[in-house]
C-alpha cells in the first residue's frame, strides 16, 4: 500500500515537472519575437561591424528612438497623435452605436429583427476591402477624402456589424427586471439607461478595449485613403507609417521600426493588462453565445 | 436501427453509422427544403397581397383627406393634429422628386449601356516637383453611373415603403379619428422612446451600414458582370457572366482555371488545418495552465495574452522579418539545411506553408486558450468524481468528458474561426505575401503564388500593380461568399444554439 502511495506521489510530482517544463518551453516560443524585437530597438544595424547572425546586438545605440523624434522622414510623434485622436473618437462612437444596436436585438421585438440579423451575417461574408472604391468615393462626395481623421467615420460607420457580444451578454439580463420597470410606469428607454447599461459595465469596457486597440493595428483602409489622396506623411497613422518604414528598398529604418514598434506596443499592452479581466470575460462569453 | 441494434455493433460500425447519418442527414435537408417550397411560396403570396389589399381599403373606405396621401404623403397627417409626422413625410417626398429630377433620371438613363462619351485625358507639366499630371474633362463615367443607379434604387424602394405607410398611417388615423380617439404629436415622441423604440436606436446605425457596408457590396456584385479594370476610370461596360465563365473555361494548365483550383484547395486545407491545430493547441495549454497544482496560472496566462495585445501588424512584421532572406531565423533554417543559398524561408513551398500554419499558432492559441480555460472551469466537477471512481485513466476522461463537452459548447465558435481563417487576410498578406509566387503574373490577374489564400489573390488583383482586375476580383469575391454560405448553411442549420435562441433567455 505504502509502495503504491510512493509511486503515485512520483508520477504526479513528475507530471507536474513535465508540465512546468512544457509551459516553460511555451513561454519562451511566444515570447521571443517581443524580446528579439527589443533587443532590435537597440541595435545599430548600419554600423558595418554590425554581426546580423546573432540576436544579441554586439553594438548597441539609442539612435532608433532617437530617429523617431529627430528624423524628418520618421515623424512619429504626429502619427502616434494622429492615431490616438482617430482611435478615441472611434472608441467612443463605436461603444455606443454597439450598444444601441444590441439592446435593440436583444429586448425589443419588431418586424424585421430576424431579417436585421441575417443580413448583417451575410453581409460578413463578403470581402469587405472590395467594398473601399466606394467608400473613398462616398468619402470623396463627402468632402473628407483629404483627411486621415476620415477613418474614424468608415470605422465606426459599420458598428452595427459587431453586435454578437454585447447582444449575448444582454440575454442573460432576466427580462423580469424590464417588466418590474415597465410597471412602474417607465418606457423601454428607461429601461435602457437604468437597468441594462449599469449592469453592463464588463462588456462596455470589452467594448471600449477593442474599438479603442483597432485603430492602431488596421492599416488597409489607411493606406488606402493615404495613396489615393496622397496625404503628406504627417498625415499617416502609426501603422501605415511602421509598415512603410519595413517596406522602403534599404534597410537604413529598420530600427526606427523596432524602436516605434516597442513605444506603441507599451502603451496598448499597459491598456491590456489594466482591463485583463473584462477582456477575458468577453471574449470567452461571446464564444460561448457564438 | 434502435439504441440496442447500434450498442451492439463495433466502434469503427458505429463511425460508419456516424458518417452515414450525417450524410443522410444533408440529403433530408434538402428533400424538406424543397418539400417546404409551395408552402413557403404560398405564404409570400399572402405577405405580397397585404399591402395591396391594404391600399385598396384606404382609396375604399378612406376619406377625400386619405386619398389625398396617395398623392401627397403626409398630407392626411398634416391636417390632423399630426404634424411632426406630416412635415417630415411631405419633406422626404419632396426631397425624393428633387433627387429624382436632378440626378436619379438622368442617371438611370445611362445604366443600359454605362455611358457612351469617354472623357478627354490629357497630361500637362505640372509646375510643382511633382512632374506631370493627368487631366480629365467631360465625358461619362461608368464608375459614378453605377454607384448614383444603385443608390437611385434603394432610395426608389425606400420612398415605396414610405409612401405605403404614410397611406397606412392615415387610414389607421381615420379609423381611430372616427372612434373619438385623437392621436396628436405628442403620442408620436412617447411612442419613439416605448413601443417604436427600436427606430431611434437603430437609425444612425443602420444609416451607417448602408452607406458603409450595404451600398459598396452591392456595387461589388454588380460590377462583377462589367470588365472594369479598376484603373481606365471613364468607361466600361456590361460583360454577363464572362468573368465568372473565365474560371471554369480556360482549363488548360497555365490558365485561369487551374490557378483558381490550386488556390482554392490550399484556402480550404489551410482553413482546416488552422482552425483544428489552434483549438486543440490552445485547449491543450488552457489545460496544462487550469491542472491541479500547477502555480504561477496567472503569469502562464499574461505571458500568451502578450500576444493579443501587442498589434498584430507589428508582430507578424516583425517575424516576417526574422523569415527574411538574412533573417535570425532563416539563418537558423540555413544551418539546418531546410534552405540552400540565398533564399528566403518563403522561396519553398513546403516550407512557407507550414511556416504560416505555425506562426498562425502563435497568434491562434492565446485567443483559444482564453476562451477553453472559461469553459473548462464550467465542466461539473463530478462527472469526472464519477469518472475517477469508475478507474477511468487521465486520457478517456479527456476523451470522453473534456472533449465532447468543449465541441458541444464550442461549436459555433468552430465554424466561425473556420470562416474567419478562409478570409484570413492579415497573416499571408503581413507574413509570405503569397510567397513563392507560381508565375502567373503575365495572365493579369496578379502575381499569386503558392501561399495566397482566395482573399489575397483577390487583394492582389484589385488593388496591386498596374493593370488591376477589378471586376475579375468582384466576381472572385462573390465566389468566395458562396462557399463561405454552403459552409455555414449546413452547419449553422444543424447546430441548436441558433435555433433555440430564445431558449437562452
Amino acid at each position: 500500500m505504502a509502495k503504491v502511495q510512493v509511486s503515485k506521489r512520483f508520477m504526479d510530482k513528475s507530471q507536474r515537472v513535465l508540465a512546468y517544463v512544457i509551459l516553460s518551453v511555451i513561454s519562451i516560443i511566444w515570447l521571443f519575437p517581443f524580446f528579439y524585437l527589443i533587443l532590435q530597438s537597440f541595435a545599430d544595424i548600419q554600423n558595418p561591424l554590425y554581426n546580423t547572425k546573432s540576436i544579441i546586438p554586439n553594438i548597441w545605440t539609442f539612435n532608433n528612438y532617437k530617429a523617431l523624434f529627430t528624423d524628418s522622414r520618421v515623424p512619429f510623434i504626429r502619427w502616434w497623435l494622429n492615431t490616438l485622436i482617430i482611435a478615441f473618437f472611434t472608441a467612443l462612437l463605436q461603444t455606443i452605436l454597439v450598444l444601441m444596436t444590441s439592446y435593440a436585438l436583444s429586448r425589443l421585438r419588431f418586424k424585421g429583427r430576424q431579417g436585421l440579423m441575417k443580413l448583417i451575417l451575410i453581409l460578413g461574408m463578403f470581402p469587405g476591402f472590395l467594398g473601399m472604391l466606394v467608400i473613398y468615393y462616398i468619402l470623396e462626395l463627402l468632402g473628407l477624402n483629404t483627411s486621415i481623421y476620415s477613418l474614424i467615420l468608415v470605422y465606426t460607420a459599420s458598428s452595427a456589424m459587431s453586435y454578437y457580444v454585447a447582444k449575448g451578454f444582454f440575454d442573460t439580463i432576466p427580462k423580469s427586471l424590464d417588466e418590474a420597470v415597465m410597471i412602474d410606469g417607465g418606457t423601454k428607454n428607461t429601461v435602457f439607461w437604468r437597468i441594462i447599461i449599469p449592469l453592463s459595465k464588463p462588456i462596455i469596457i470589452y467594448t471600449i478595449l477593442v474599438s479603442f486597440t483597432g485603430p492602431w493595428g488596421d492599416f488597409m483602409f489607411g493606406k488606402y485613403i493615404i495613396q489615393t489622396a496622397q496625404i503628406q506623411p504627417t498625415g499617416y497613422t502609426v501603422a501605415v507609417g511602421l509598415q512603410g518604414l519595413t517596406t522602403m528598398a534599404t534597410n537604413e529604418l529598420y530600427g526606427a521600426f523596432c524602436a516605434g514598434a516597442v513605444l506603441v506596443s507599451i502603451p496598448i499592452t499597459a491598456l491590456f493588462f489594466w482591463l485583463q479581466r473584462y477582456y477575458v470575460e468577453g471574449i470567452a462569453g461571446g464564444a460561448v453565445k457564438g | 436501427m434502435t439504441t440496442i441494434q447500434y450498442l451492439s455493433l463495433t466502434k469503427f460500425e458505429r463511425f460508419l453509422v456516424n458518417v452515414g447519418n450525417f450524410f443522410k442527414g444533408i440529403g433530408k435537408g434538402f428533400v424538406n427544403f424543397f418539400k417546404g417550397i409551395p408552402h413557403k411560396l404560398l405564404v409570400l403570396w399572402h405577405k405580397i397581397c397585404s399591402p395591396f389589399d391594404t391600399l385598396g381599403q384606404a382609396w375604399k373606405k378612406g376619406s377625400w383627406g386619405v386619398r389625398t396621401n396617395f398623392l401627397l404623403m403626409g398630407f392626411y397627417q398634416l391636417t390632423h393634429h399630426q404634424i411632426v409626422r406630416g412635415v417630415l413625410y411631405l419633406l422626404f417626398e419632396v426631397v425624393f422628386i428633387w433627387f429624382m429630377i436632378t440626378t436619379g433620371v438622368p442617371y438611370l438613363a445611362k445604366l443600359g449601356n454605362l455611358g457612351s462619351f469617354a472623357a478627354k485625358s490629357s497630361t500637362y507639366l505640372d509646375d510643382v516637383a511633382s512632374g506631370s499630371s493627368l487631366i480629365i474633362q467631360g465625358g461619362d463615367r461608368s464608375f459614378t453611373i453605377l454607384l448614383y443607379a444603385i443608390v437611385t434604387f434603394l432610395l426608389m424602394l425606400i420612398f415605396v415603403v414610405l409612401w405605403f405607410f404614410s397611406i397606412r398611417d392615415a387610414k389607421s388615423l381615420q379609423d381611430n379619428i372616427y372612434v373619438g380617439r385623437y392621436a396628436k404629436d405628442s403620442q408620436f415622441f412617447h411612442d419613439i422612446v416605448d413601443s417604436k423604440y427600436h427606430t431611434l436606436l437603430l437609425a444612425v446605425p443602420i444609416v451607417g451600414l448602408v452607406g458603409f457596408t450595404v451600398i459598396p457590396v452591392i456595387f461589388m456584385i454588380i460590377t462583377g458582370f462589367t470588365n472594369y479594370s479598376g484603373t481606365q476610370f471613364y468607361l466600361f461596360d456590361w460583360v454577363g457572366f464572362d468573368n465568372y465563365a473565365g474560371f471554369f473555361s480556360n482549363t488548360n494548365s497555365s490558365g485561369l482555371f487551374t490557378i483558381f483550383f490550386k488556390v482554392l484547395a490550399w484556402t480550404l486545407l489551410w482553413a482546416l488545418i488552422a482552425t483544428f491545430t489552434n483549438y486543440f493547441l490552445g485547449m491543450v495549454v488552457a489545460l496544462l495552465i487550469n491542472k491541479k497544482g500547477i502555480k504561477l496560472k496567472k503569469l502562464w496566462r499574461t505571458v500568451l495574452i502578450l500576444t493579443i495585445a501587442v498589434p498584430q501588424f507589428v508582430s507578424l512584421l516583425l517575424i516576417n522579418q526574422m523569415l527574411a532572406g538574412s533573417g535570425v531565423l532563416t539563418n537558423l533554417f540555413r544551418n539546418w539545411g531546410w534552405i540552400t543559398g540565398s533564399e528566403s524561408a518563403f522561396d519553398n513551398a513546403l516550407l512557407s506553408r507550414v511556416l504560416i500554419i505555425v506562426v498562425n499558432t502563435w497568434v491562434g492559441v492565446p485567443y483559444t486558450m482564453l476562451i477553453c480555460s472559461g469553459i473548462l472551469m464550467n465542466i461539473p466537477e463530478d462527472l469526472y468524481e464519477s469518472a475517477r471512481i469508475d478507474g477511468a485513466s487521465p486520457f478517456k476522461m479527456y476523451t470522453a468528458i473534456t472533449l465532447p463537452y468543449m465541441l458541444f459548447i464550442t461549436g459555433p465558435y468552430l465554424l466561425s474561426q473556420f470562416i474567419g481563417n478562409i478570409n484570413n487576410f492579415n497573416i499571408i498578406y503581413l507574413l509570405s505575401q503569397g510567397k513563392p509566387s507560381y508565375g502567373m503574373a503575365s495572365l493579369g490577374y496578379g502575381d499569386v503564388g503558392e501561399t495566397d489564400l482566395l482573399i489575397t489573390w483577390i487583394y492582389k488583383m484589385s488593388m496591386e500593380g498596374q493593370d488591376k482586375s477589378y471586376a475579375v476580383a468582384c466576381a472572385l469575391g462573390v465566389l468566395v461568399f458562396i462557399i463561405i454560405a454552403v459552409f455555414s448553411l449546413i452547419f449553422y442549420g444543424r447546430s441548436n444554439s441558433v435555433k433555440n435562441e430564445e431558449d437562452f433567455q
